[in-house]
């Protein structure tokens, strides 16, 4: 049953992930790119990691998708269509990934992988112990530094998209 | 682990997913198509780690952390990116590759 479930999911993430890198409207392909990563989420709650699936579909779906659709909405028109590359352009890319893909499922095929079959299920408290840990291999120290960059980032989000507009009116009195 | 499904067929898909974004990038000539596909390339290498922690190493979590991060990276970089494309936009009025080619204006 699981089996049949992965197939229908790989098969929609493909044909959604094409649509969106081909699809000549941008709305559209943010919307394809939503559900490439409901289909990620789906994969996480197929092996077992029910909270990487909820980070998953929170920040991805309910965050950056949510952002990505209101800066279309802002720097588009709805109907405009974007210009696509070059059919030669596009027939060069096309191959060099097929080749690269060649050379990656070849190097993955030949490789021998010492799976361990086994049915634990990993539990939220595991990973909140363990992210939160002092000890050897405990990740207190990358989760810190990972808080500040987001703080960072979200300073510099707003000063970078908000802070240039006195600037243009200075310049323009100077002028 | 999925009931039988092995852990080449996972890899395999991934590996088409990085490749589609690798396409992508390099076809799409608009800024917000481009962090698209830079989304689905982070996206493939996300479930890699997570696939490999669950069906190699069972009993670590260092794969779940290591996904934990690039989604957290990710979000914020998709933050900044999106607020250069807008700051471009009221500067050029224009969200093209080919229209930037000024660093400092």
């Amino acid at each position: 049953m699981e089996r049949y479930i992965f197939y229908i999911v790989a098969f929609i993430m493909i044909v959604f992930a094409i649509a969106s890198v081909s699809s000549r409207k941008m709305l559209r392909s943010v919307v394809y790119l939503l559900f490439v990563l409901m289909g990620i989420a789906g994969i996480f709650f197929l092996i077992d990691y029910n909270f990487l699936a909820a980070i998953q579909l929170t920040v991805y779906a309910g965050g950056i998708i949510v952002l990505m659709i209101f800066s279309v909405l802002l720097v588009h028109h709805i109907e405009m269509e974007l210009e696509v590359a070059k059919i030669s352009k596009q027939l060069i890319t096309g191959l060099i990934c097929l080749a690269g893909l060649g050379v990656f499922l070849t190097t993955i095929y030949s490789h021998e992988f010492t799976v361990v079959e086994n049915s634990i299920s990993t539990t939220t408290t595991d990973i909140g112990t363990k992210m939160l840990s002092y000890e050897a291999g405990g990740f207190i120290l990358p989760f810190e530094v990972i808080s500040v960059l987001l703080l960072a980032a979200m300073i510099g989000a707003i000063i970078i998209a908000k802070g240039e507009k006195l600037e243009d009116g200075r310049q323009e009195t100077e002028d | 682990m999925i009931a039988g499904i092995s852990i080449y067929e996972i890899l395999t898909l991934t590996s088409i997913l990085f490749f589609i974004g690798i396409y992508g990038f390099i076809t799409r000539k608009n800024l917000i198509s481009m962090l698209i596909s830079i989304e689905l390339i982070l996206n493939a290498s996300v479930v890699n780690f997570v696939v490999i922690n669950k069906y190699l190493y069972p009993d670590m979590l260092q794969g779940v952390f290591f996904s934990i991060f690039i989604i957290a990276v990710a979000a914020a970089e998709t933050a900044l990116a999106i607020s250069i494309i807008i700051n471009l936009y009221r500067q050029i009025s224009s969200v093209e590759v080919k229209d930037t080619e000024i660093m400092k204006y």
